[in-house]
């Protein structure tokens, strides 16, 4: 609005952006009703983060693609996807061969569904080796590991649904797993199948849940993670806080705004992990039967027992874990304590450092031997549990929680090196 | 501990190398044939025997189809494919697929299934032929080659054959044109669990008992035939994908060095 | 050391940095078009919708003289009439009671732009879903059946549309256009193929 001045004509209005007249105006008009200018200033151009982000910060960005090409093209697939024991296999076929390009969006679903735990893994080995879960971001770490676990139930629901022969088998295990809850567990096992045993009920309601109620809530996890995020701001690679060294106009000193730094830098690495998508999707889809399992071509039969009961490879750890132990309940304990451990980590971590830079050599050692039993242990999990196997499984099962038991005792009394003030940071 | 992101990405580049040379070696061997027929012990490295079939080559497919409607299609169907989808993609215009191929009373339209009645399989054989659309990723391309060359003549069993690769109740379909062979197996002797001696048969090399109307590379070239052609019905949309995939990746990796571009241009500011 | 993390360059810089910004925008959204296709292709008829839609056949010996049957050819009802020569006579006398006496602007193949709307007079081939708002009008065939001084033809009991034995639309029905032609043809004298004609398969 014109200020007018004493002798009635209209005051010079203070210089305005090189915006067209009609932009200005529809943007005002939408920034009186919405705060989309206060949202970009305060989280995007007006949102710092450290400037030594490096590879292992590509993941969160990345997990938050994954998720919107899995929702994409899971929205896609329920059009023309026909839940039922009787349909269901074949509908998926009928996908694959007879929709157009429908075999593109169920590739895109299956190597969706794989993509997004590698991401998810690298992402939280990223908070493992800088302390992102130390105070003030417990909260952040545990949302986080929310996400996580309706991530694996979405995988799993989403497993059952071309009711192959292992899609089948594979429910029989987890949903049996439920019988070791003391008192209750044999009619949880019936309640949650809706039948005697895995049959069309357990298929239509886990389409359900699939489709619509976990889908939900890992919108509204991922929501509150962002929120938690933003409200505290990023960790960095060096584990020091910048916004305790500020600006003259407030600003973290070793701080750069994230619009349009890191947008620009997380397209790239949105580019790379295309083009290894796109590689694998239209290359090697099955990727030697770890994306898309072969006893998965053969439809489910109650009757017939696939001579490898496995899980898909991301679950193959905590699998191992299972089988490693000779008791049915203890095993599913431990399983359950081998999730639930990361919980705790915010508290385990006693070390006066954050990031592994400055950690001392007993942290090194402890989180090179976790990620070797980790991976030891996915592979183990994919083998028959028998002989050497079993010995192997229940020596790494070991190493693996010693990583969290022992961790209050080695972050606690190991010499650790000294803090840089300022976050070091190369050129690139 | 300080992970280098490129000596982590050359690591892993690394190692995708050594995991795929074997392959390359594998390939480089699968061209050069499978097995020699009568030289030595024929038969005796037939779990290394590949496939070696090429999923573009219309004219193996074309005649892995005609094998399959000659031999095969009796009892097994192929729910998911139609005719009409076959002759496209092969190739096969509607006059030849006609003539050659539908059986009196198909449509084009039809899905390819079998006319022998299961109950009748069931009463025949013990069990009702299964439908083989999806058999090449059930188990693998190898899997079938090896089940098809393997059939050995067993008057113990009801059919009178058996197989090297799986326990199972299908005749040898191909018999007349691969002749019948017999197993020659040896004993070997071995040390069970708590020191028990073990005796054991194991299969030692094949002997030609009546020719068959083919050569050994002519029925090669059969099985391998029928085969690539099982592996396409078992997805044939793979060709097409693999085409597409070309383009894709090409213009991501456009993409990506643009926005690496762009990345360096801003990041010049940072210090 | 700098005391902001964030120092700006000169303005060749910003130039360079517009331009690359604007190519790698520009590829992306082609790239984003692209992407779309397989998900808008995926909403076509599948293979098994095509293949149900093929064109289909009727055994003509299954039509009585004078009577109608129904074929459904891409879910669609096509009424084929057997018209007796008393039937085709009732077609010609009232073309001024027509919107369209001579089909110009329906919608029917290049042979069946005449009088009688079909190939040959004996059979009447139309889709039976009403040019107004898709009912199926039902047969009237006799004379006078309706009124006194109606010839013969179709019923639509939806709104009232009136169309005659060749499926033109009389005046005063809500319906504007007479009713819809298939593509069809005769392979041989005994079988009509409702789908298919000299175009080849619609």
């Amino acid at each position: 609005m014109a200020v007018k001045t004493t002798t009635g004509a209209a005051a010079p209005l203070p210089a305005a952006d090189a915006a067209p007249a009609a932009k200005q105006g529809f943007w005002a008009w939408l920034n009186k009703r919405m705060p989309v200018d206060d949202f970009i200033a305060s989280q995007l151009t007006g949102y710092y983060a450290s400037k030594n982000l490096n590879f292992w910060y590509f993941f969160g960005s990345l997990s938050v693609l994954v998720l919107v090409v899995q929702l994409l093209s899971g929205m896609y697939l329920t059009m023309f996807y026909k839940s039922g024991e009787l349909t269901s296999f074949d509908s998926v076929q009928y996908i694959m061969r007879e929709v157009d390009y429908g075999w593109l969006i169920r590739y895109l679903h299956s190597t969706g569904a794989s993509a997004f735990f590698i991401v998810v893994y690298l992402h939280m080995f990223r908070a493992l080796l800088y302390g992102s879960y130390r105070a003030p971001r417990e909260l952040l770490w545990l949302i986080g590991m929310l996400v996580y676990l309706a991530l694996m139930a979405e995988a799993f629901l989403g497993y059952v649904l071309p009711w192959g022969n292992m899609s089948f088998w594979a429910a029989q295990v987890i949903v049996n797993l439920f019988s070791t809850v003391p008192l209750v567990g044999p009619a949880l096992v019936i309640w949650i199948s809706g039948d005697y045993g895995i049959a069309d009920a357990t298929l239509n309601r886990f389409f359900a849940l699939h489709v619509a109620v976990v889908p939900l809530a890992l919108l509204l996890l991922v929501m509150l993670h962002l929120v938690a995020l933003h409200q505290v701001g990023s960790n960095n690679p060096d584990g020091v806080e910048i916004n305790d060294r500020r600006r003259a106009d407030g600003k973290p000193l070793d701080g750069i705004p994230f619009h349009p730094y890191y947008t620009v830098k997380d397209v790239v690495g949105v580019g790379v992990f295309f083009v290894l998508f796109a590689i694998v999707l239209f290359f090697a889809p099955t990727l030697g039967g770890l994306f898309l399992e072969t006893t998965n071509f053969e439809p489910a039969n109650p009757l017939s027992t696939p001579e490898h009961i496995t899980p898909a490879w991301y679950f193959t750890p905590f699998y191992a874990i299972l089988r490693a132990v000779p008791s049915k309940g203890m095993g599913a304990l431990l399983l359950l304590l081998s999730v639930a451990a990361y919980l705790f980590l915010p508290w385990l971590d006693r070390s006066p450092v954050k990031s592994m830079r400055y950690k001392g050599w007993m942290s090194r050692t402890a989180l090179a031997l976790f990620t070797v039993s980790f991976v030891v242990l996915a592979y183990l999990g994919m083998q028959p549990a028998e002989g050497l196997y079993v010995v192997l499984a229940r020596i790494f099962a070991f190493i693996y929680f010693l990583y969290f038991i022992a961790m209050p005792f080695y972050t606690y009394f190991e010499k650790v090196k000294p803090v840089p003030e300022r976050v070091t940071y190369h050129a690139h | 501990m300080r992970i280098d992101a490129r000596a982590l990405l050359a690591a892993v580049l690394l190692a995708g190398a050594a995991a795929l040379a074997p392959v390359g070696a594998a390939a480089a061997e699968q061209a050069a044939g499978g097995e020699e027929a009568g030289a030595g012990k024929w038969g005796a490295d037939w779990q290394s025997w590949h496939a070696g079939n090429d999923v573009s080559d219309r004219a193996s497919l074309q005649r892995g189809a005609r094998n399959f409607v000659s031999y095969c299609l009796g009892c097994h169907s192929l729910k998911y494919e139609r005719w009409s989808r076959l002759g496209q993609d092969l190739g096969i215009p509607p006059s030849l697929l006609q003539e050659n191929l539908l059986r009196p009373g198909d449509k084009p339209t039809d899905y390819m299934l079998t006319i022998m009645p299961p109950a009748d399989a069931q009463a025949w054989f013990g069990k009702s032929a299964p439908d083989i659309s999806l058999i090449a990723r059930a188990r693998s391309r190898d899997y079938l080659y090896q089940f098809l060359k393997t059939f050995y003549v067993d008057p113990a069993r009801q059919t009178g054959v058996g197989n090297l690769r799986v326990l199972t109740a299908m005749p040898h379909v191909l018999a007349e044109l691969e002749g019948l062979k017999r197993a020659v197996f040896r004993e070997v002797t071995t040390r069970g669990e708590g020191g028990a001696v073990v005796h054991e048969q194991v299969f030692d090399h094949f002997e030609q008992l009546v020719p068959g109307r083919l050569s050994a590379a002519e029925y090669d070239g059969f099985v391998r035939d029928t085969v690539n052609f099982l592996d396409y019905v078992s997805e044939p949309t793979q060709t097409a994908r693999r085409a597409l995939g070309w383009w894709v990746v090409l213009f991501l990796l456009d993409f990506t060095w643009l926005a690496w571009l762009v990345k360096r241009a801003y990041w010049k500011d940072v210090h | 050391m700098a005391d902001h993390a964030v120092v700006a360059d000169d303005e060749v810089d910003l130039s360079r940095r517009k331009f690359l910004t604007r190519a790698t925008i520009a590829t992306g959204a082609v790239g984003a078009a692209f992407a779309a296709v397989p998900f808008l292709e995926s909403w076509s008829p599948s293979e098994r919708t095509r293949a149900e839609g093929a064109p289909a056949e009727l055994d003509l010996a299954k039509v009585e003289p004078g009577q109608m049957t129904t074929v459904v050819w891409r879910r669609s009802p096509i009424y084929v009439v057997r018209r007796t020569p008393d039937m085709v006579a009732r077609i010609a006398g009232h073309d001024d009671q027509l919107k369209d006496p001579t089909s110009q602007y329906s919608d029917q193949p290049g042979y069946a732009k005449n009088p009688l709307r079909s190939r040959t007079a004996e059979f009447l081939v139309i889709v039976g879903s009403c040019t107004h708002l898709g009912c199926l009008p039902k047969q009237r065939f006799d004379k006078g059946e309706l009124y006194p001084s109606w010839p013969g033809g179709f019923f639509c009991p939806c709104h009232g549309s009136r169309f005659d034995l060749a499926g033109r639309v009389f005046d005063g029905s809500p319906a504007s256009t007479n009713l819809q032609v298939p593509p069809y043809s005769y392979p041989n004298a005994r079988t009509l193929l409702v789908g298919e004609d000299e175009k080849g398969a619609a």
